[in-house]
This record gives structure tokens, C-alpha cells and sequence, in this order.
């Protein structure tokens, strides 16, 4: 395909693609995230396209291998389109079955079908299935419809039109816009995206960098991972729209190692986007050129950070600084450096398309838009949630996933990842946005939700974030490195049934100056998994200590008296 | 590998990123791949072949975890150790690696099978507990299916 010299030729090849297709033709889309992988899809996916070779249907069926559909917890999944056929728990055996009756006879298969829990009936289309039914899918919909390595599938889905729109905006209006939609960081810190912008713009300097953060550290988190893996050119058109706004030329994706699919399909992505001139020189004939490179992390969380993501980036340790020079003026090589993480980017191409006002009606006051949730842990429906902000807790917990297996009682949730902090039951009303999670003691950070049932004990979760985060301090400040492996002993102590009375008084102090003093944000923040479980289940750290009894069951609080 | 092959692994590796200093993460990440670990004298060539001083090549690779400058079995065993795999038991999914193969975390087999390491979070969280060995995916397993796994790989 030849370069792309303006939106018209774009919109040209766009008519080309879909003019071609036949919105009728029978697809089987199988899901091909990670969860799927593991569950054994690749196999699925060729045995049909085994059985339609043996039974000559190439004409009438297309296999479409998708990303992450986010239900992973019944995968491999397989939808038939247009019908929107849902089919959980697909394998290989079952192909024959699902191809000569509901591709050739119009029947669904009974057994593959989705159980609904409440009412034990099957449900047979995808949009009826509870856990999608109540999701609002702007993000994070085109993922079980496109195959992630063809750019033809994200342009015949109306793929960078956002880009030929921005190109004939301003700057500043484009930046008007995404401060009017009301666009803030969906990586943690919930910053707003268009000051971030603007003040890269603004800062002095003829090189600016914008960066992709794929570096998604957060145990028990993977939105950012389903993104770059299912639908890359989202995120990738997002950037470079931004880039545009900023006066910025290069750019960088960050991503984990530990995601070689997510590595494999953005690499594909960047090099089709070039192909067509989307990305490169004289991007679409505007005059604007844009390039980016990937960059693999080394796994570790501190990377997440931006000014250690940035030193990483440099071929550096990836140790933070000090940020009383923000990165907007100095960042990468010590020019102005504009940050944002998968999610984020990938809400701009739709902003752009639909405008601020149509973005600005969904969510809350001070949240707009929607928000993916990873959803985990000791849960019915695991996987990854996108829901309006504002949503209840309530709401996502017990209708999206079904509330908690084997018949046992909700405990807690944990959301914000390491440094985030447990919610109790008590506040499961709680609307979830930016702030209302930070005046529950949480925060949002990139969307991990991982719920405990009754069997869990708080002090071990505590203790398993401490030395999460004490094994990630990067050891440049006193307060973290230090700081950190203090509260682990203390913790540690107190689940084995040594602890004292006063170390909880103790692990007070210590959060204190951890928060006032560490460095950056992942020793600031560090605390919170003790400081929330003290605020809400301060009973049973209690009971550790005073009564040598860990109420769930967890702790082996004998080994005490081993020693 | 003989030194001089993993010299000549180290300048195609170096070569393919253009010498470009900046890359150096990414450059460990491949000569690890090609070789398997870092050993002294691949970090060496790197510093050379870049222009850095060793101390630095150093200090990156011993700062990521990805990183082993330690040989590595044929098969590396990543337990992950995320928070939803965590709630679901993967400490003694871990332990019983451990015993299986009698070696702690971090530590690789005498026979060179297998090298057992953790990681925090593959974002398979649906199918936790995850064991991942070489690049395929064991979800939902539990302490007692753990031999049953080890046994596929030789």
C-alpha cells in the first residue's frame, strides 16, 4: 500500500476496505488475549480454520482472531458476527458442532452457551450476558471485533479519523477540547490531561518528547496489556494526536517484557501505521512529522514512575528524581516531556470524533468518561470491566462480577494496586471516581480492583503489599528503603504472633514519614495498604497481637512459638 | 556458548540497535535472550561496544529483575506472585515447586532443567494462580498439579 498524502486519500482507502466487505459475511471471532492463550485459543482458533478449509465454507465464513473480549474467566470465548453468537469454554472438539449448526443451520449450541447465574438461563447473545450487559464499552469496544494486527480492521471501524480531524485543528483548540471533556490520567495519578499537554507545549524548547507508559506495574491490573495487545492503533493514534497538539516529533512506547504479545502486536502496529503514512514524515500531507520507537522495561514497578520510566529510557537505572522541575520542562534527555499511560491516550481519538460535550456526559462532576477495571481476585466473573465513572462499587462487585464464589461473604476491596487501599463493606455504595476513592483512603490508581472474601486477612494483605513495594524500592531514598523494611518486620512480627501493642502506634509513625519524606509517589503512597486496613479492620490486627488469633485463618501465628 | 560465539551474539545484538546507548535495556534484554544470561564478558563487550563505562551496564543489569548474570536452566519457571494470584494461593503453589524440584526461588536445577523465578503480575488474572514455563501458560493450578506440569518438560 502506498503512503497516505492527505484525509481524503484516507478516507478513499477506508471505502476501499469496507466496500469490500460484506457486513452480512459470517465472522467467528475467537479471543486471542493472554487469558485466552492460557486457556488454550491458538488451538481453537486453527482448528477452525482447519474445518473450514474441510468444509469449503472459505466463502461464507471468515476466522478473525480478536484481542482480549475481558471475560477471561470463561475463555477461550468465541462470538459468531453479525448475530453476536456468545459461546464460553470453546474447544477444540467443539468446532465441527459450532460450524455446521449455527454457522450452516442457524442453532446455537445448548452446552456452550452462557449460564446466567441469577435466573440458570442460557443466554445466547453476547449483549445479553450480564457482565457485558451493564458495561459501557467506548475504550475498550472494538476489541473483540478487530484483529489487532491488521490496521485494514481499525480503519474499517472508523480507525484514524480522529487523526485526519486533529490535523486540521489548531493546537490550541485540541487542546481546548480534551481540557473541556474533562480527559484526566487514567495511569494513577488522575492528573488532568490537557494541562499536562499544554504545559509541554508551552515549556521553552524546540525537542519535545511525548511517551507512552505500557509499563503497567500494578499486580492484579492488565487493562493497559488488553489495550496494547487488541486494539494498538487506539492508543498509538491517541499519541499522535497529542504529539501534534504539544509540537512534538518523536515519541516512545515503554512497555513490559513480560507481555511479548502486547510487544509483538504494537511493533506490527507502529511499522503498519508507517507503511501507510499515518506515522513518519508529512503525516497525512499535513506537514507534521511523527515517529515512534518501542522500549522494553526491565520489570520493575518503579518504572511506572515517570521520572524512572524516563531515566530507564536513557539506558540509565531506572531510579526517580526529585520533581520540583516537573517533566513537562525537563524530562527525557532534559527536554519537555509529555507522559501518559495506554488508557488515557486511547480516549483522545474519541474525544476528537464526538467532541468534548458528547465525552463530558459521562461519568461524574470531577471524572469524565469511563474507566476499565481489572477485576479479581475471590470473584465470580474475573476480568477486565468498562464501566461510567461514578458506577458503585456495589454495582461492579456484585452485578458485573457476580459477587463472590463458593458461597462465602465479601471481606474487602482492594483498589490503586500496592499503594492503593481496602475499601470494607460499609462503603461499597461509594461511587467510584478519582476522588471519591481517595476520601475512602483508596485511590483509583490504574484500575486494579481485587476483591477478598471473609477468609482473607488484612494483616497478611498488608504485609504482602509492604514486601511487595520493599522489593521494588529502588533504594535511592532513606525513607522508603529503610522506611519499608521496617513496617515489613513489624508486620511480619505480627502475623506470627510476636507483635506488641505498640506497633501499631509504631507503623503510624512510620507511614508519616514515609508520606512526608520518601521521594516520589511509590514511597509516599507506600503506606496506604497498612494505614487502610488499620482504618477498617483495626480489630484484627488486634486480635493478632493481643489474643494471638488470626480471625481468617490465614496466619500461622504457632511459629511464634517455635523460635 | 563459547566466549568468542557470545562476543559475536553481543556486536550483532549491539549492531542491530545501533550502538545507541539509550537502548541499553532493550540490548541487555537481547543478549539475555541469545545467550541465555549476561554472562561477565558479554557486559563487558556491551560497555565497549557503546561506549560506556562497565559500572554502568552493570548497575542496569542488576537493577531490573529481568535480568540473571547467572546461568539459567533450559526452562525458566515463572511463578507469578501477583495480588490476584496471591489471594488464590500462589505462595503454596510456589512452595511446592520448590520442593518438587528442591531448589529455593531464584535458583536453577543442578541438571540445568530448570531455573524457578517469580514474577508480580502476567495479567492473566482470571486463571490464577498462573505458572508460566518458557512461554507457555498454566492457569488455575494448584500445589498438588504442580508435578504433573514439570513432567512435560525435559
Amino acid at each position: 500500500m502506498a503512503k497516505l498524502k492527505s484525509p481524503g486519500e484516507l478516507e478513499t482507502l477506508r471505502n476501499q476496505i469496507t466496500g469490500q466487505r460484506d457486513p452480512n459475511k459470517t465472522v467467528v471471532t475467537v479471543c486471542n488475549g493472554t487469558g485466552c492463550h492460557a486457556h488454550g485459543c491458538q488451538a481453537v482458533t486453527a482448528a477452525f480454520q482447519a474445518e473450514i478449509g474441510k468444509q469449503k465454507l472459505g466463502a461464507k465464513v471468515d476466522v478473525r482472531a480478536t484481542g482480549c473480549h475481558g471475560f477471561c474467566e470463561r475463555g477461550p470465548l468465541v462470538v459468531i458476527q453479525p448475530q453476536g453468537i456468545f459461546y464460553q469454554r470453546v474447544r477444540v472438539k467443539d468446532v465441527p458442532e459450532i460450524l455446521t449448526e449455527t454457522v450452516g443451520k442457524g442453532n446455537p449450541v445448548e452446552r456452550l452457551l452462557y449460564t446466567d447465574r441469577a435466573s440458570g438461563q442460557k443466554i445466547i447473545k453476547e449483549h445479553d450476558v450480564p457482565f457485558y450487559k451493564l458495561q459501557k464499552r467506548l475504550v475498550f469496544g472494538n476489541n473483540g471485533s478487530i484483529d489487532p494486527t491488521s490496521i485494514e480492521d481499525y480503519l474499517a471501524v472508523g480507525g484514524y479519523a480522529a487523526l485526519a480531524k486533529a490535523l486540521s485543528m489548531s493546537s490550541e483548540a485540541i487542546i481546548a477540547e480534551v481540557k473541556k471533556a474533562g480527559l484526566r490520567g487514567r495511569g494513577g495519578g488522575g492528573f488532568p490531561t490537557a494541562d499536562k499537554w499544554q504545559s509541554t507545549r508551552s515549556a521553552k524548547g524546540d525537542i519535545k518528547y511525548v511517551i507512552c507508559n505500557a509499563d503497567e506495574g500494578d499486580p492484579g491490573a492488565y487493562m493497559d496489556r488488553s489495550l496494547a495487545e487488541g486494539n494498538p492503533h487506539s492508543f498509538l493514534e491517541g499519541m499522535i494526536i497529542g504529539a501534534y497538539a504539544i509540537g512534538a516529533h518523536e515519541g516512545y512506547v515503554y512497555i513490559r517484557n513480560e507481555y511479548p504479545l502486547a510487544v509483538r502486536h504494537v511493533a506490527a502496529a507502529i511499522e503498519a501505521a508507517e507503511k501507510l503514512g499515518l506515522l513518519g514524515k508529512d503525516i497525512l500531507g499535513s506537514g507534521f512529522d511523527f515517529s515512534i520507537k518501542i522500549q522494553r522495561g526491565g520489570g520493575a514497578f518503579i518504572c511506572g514512575e515517570s521520572t524512572a520510566l524516563m531515566a530507564s529510557l536513557e539506558g540509565r537505572v531506572g531510579e526517580p528524581r526529585a520533581k520540583y522541575i516537573h517533566t513537562s520542562e525537563q524530562g527525557l534527555w532534559g527536554r519537555p516531556t509529555n507522559l501518559n499511560n495506554v488508557e488515557t491516550w486511547a480516549n483522545v481519538p474519541m474525544i476528537i470524533n464526538n467532541g468534548a460535550d458528547w465525552y463530558a456526559r459521562i461519568g461524574t462532576a470531577g471524572s469524565k468518561g469511563t474507566k476499565i477495571f481489572s477485576l479479581v481476585g475471590n470473584i465470580v466473573n474475573t476480568g477486565l470491566v468498562e464501566v461510567p465513572m461514578g458506577i458503585t462499587l456495589r454495582e461492579i462487585i456484585f452485578d458485573l462480577g457476580g459477587g463472590i464464589p463458593k458461597g462465602r461473604a465479601f471481606k474487602a476491596v482492594q483498589t490503586g494496586g500496592p499503594s492503593g487501599g481496602v475499601i470494607p463493606e460499609s462503603l461499597l455504595d461509594l461511587k467510584v471516581d478519582f476522588d471519591e476513592l481517595t476520601k475512602a483512603g483508596s485511590m483509583m490508581g490504574s484500575g486494579g480492583m481485587i476483591v477478598m472474601d471473609d477468609k482473607t486477612c488484612m494483616v497478611d494483605v498488608a504485609k504482602y503489599f509492604v514486601t511487595f513495594l520493599e522489593g521494588e524500592s529502588c533504594g535511592k531514598c532513606l525513607p522508603c528503603r529503610e522506611g519499608l523494611q521496617q513496617m515489613k518486620a513489624i508486620l511480619t512480627r505480627i502475623t506470627e504472633g510476636r507483635g506488641k501493642v505498640s506497633d501499631l502506634k509504631l507503623l503510624e509513625e512510620l507511614s508519616a514519614t514515609l508520606q512526608a519524606a520518601a521521594l516520589c509517589a511509590l514511597g509516599q503512597q507506600a503506606p496506604n495498604p497498612v494505614l487502610s486496613t488499620l482504618r477498617h479492620f483495626r480489630a484484627e490486627y488486634v486480635a493478632h497481637i493481643r489474643d494471638k488469633k488470626c480471625p481468617a485463618g490465614v496466619c500461622k501465628l504457632g511459629a511464634a512459638k517455635k523460635k | 556458548m563459547a566466549p568468542e560465539k557470545q562476543k559475536e551474539k553481543v556486536n550483532q545484538v549491539l549492531k542491530k540497535h545501533q550502538h545507541d546507548e539509550s537502548r541499553l535495556v532493550d540490548i541487555l534484554q537481547d543478549i539475555q535472550a541469545e545467550i541465555g544470561y549476561l554472562p561477565k564478558e558479554a557486559l563487558e563487550e556491551a560497555g565497549k561496544g557503546l561506549g560506556v563505562p562497565l559500572s554502568r551496564v552493570y548497575g542496569v543489569a542488576t537493577f531490573f529483575k529481568a535480568f540473571s548474570l547467572t546461568p539459567r536452566g533450559r526452562h525458566l519457571i515463572n511463578v507469578c506472585m501477583g495480588t490476584a494470584c496471591h489471594v488464590r494461593g500462589a505462595d503454596k503453589v510456589l512452595e511446592s515447586i520448590e520442593k518438587a524440584l528442591k531448589i529455593k526461588t531464584g535458583q536453577t536445577t543442578k541438571d540445568l532443567r530448570f531455573t524457578l523465578e517469580t514474577v508480580n503480575c502476567v495479567g492473566a488474572c482470571a486463571l490464577g494462580p498462573m505458572v508460566i514455563v518458557g512461554e507457555d501458560y498454566h492457569g488455575e493450578m494448584t500445589p498438588e498439579g504442580v508435578a504433573a506440569v514439570l513432567k512435560e518438560y525435559n
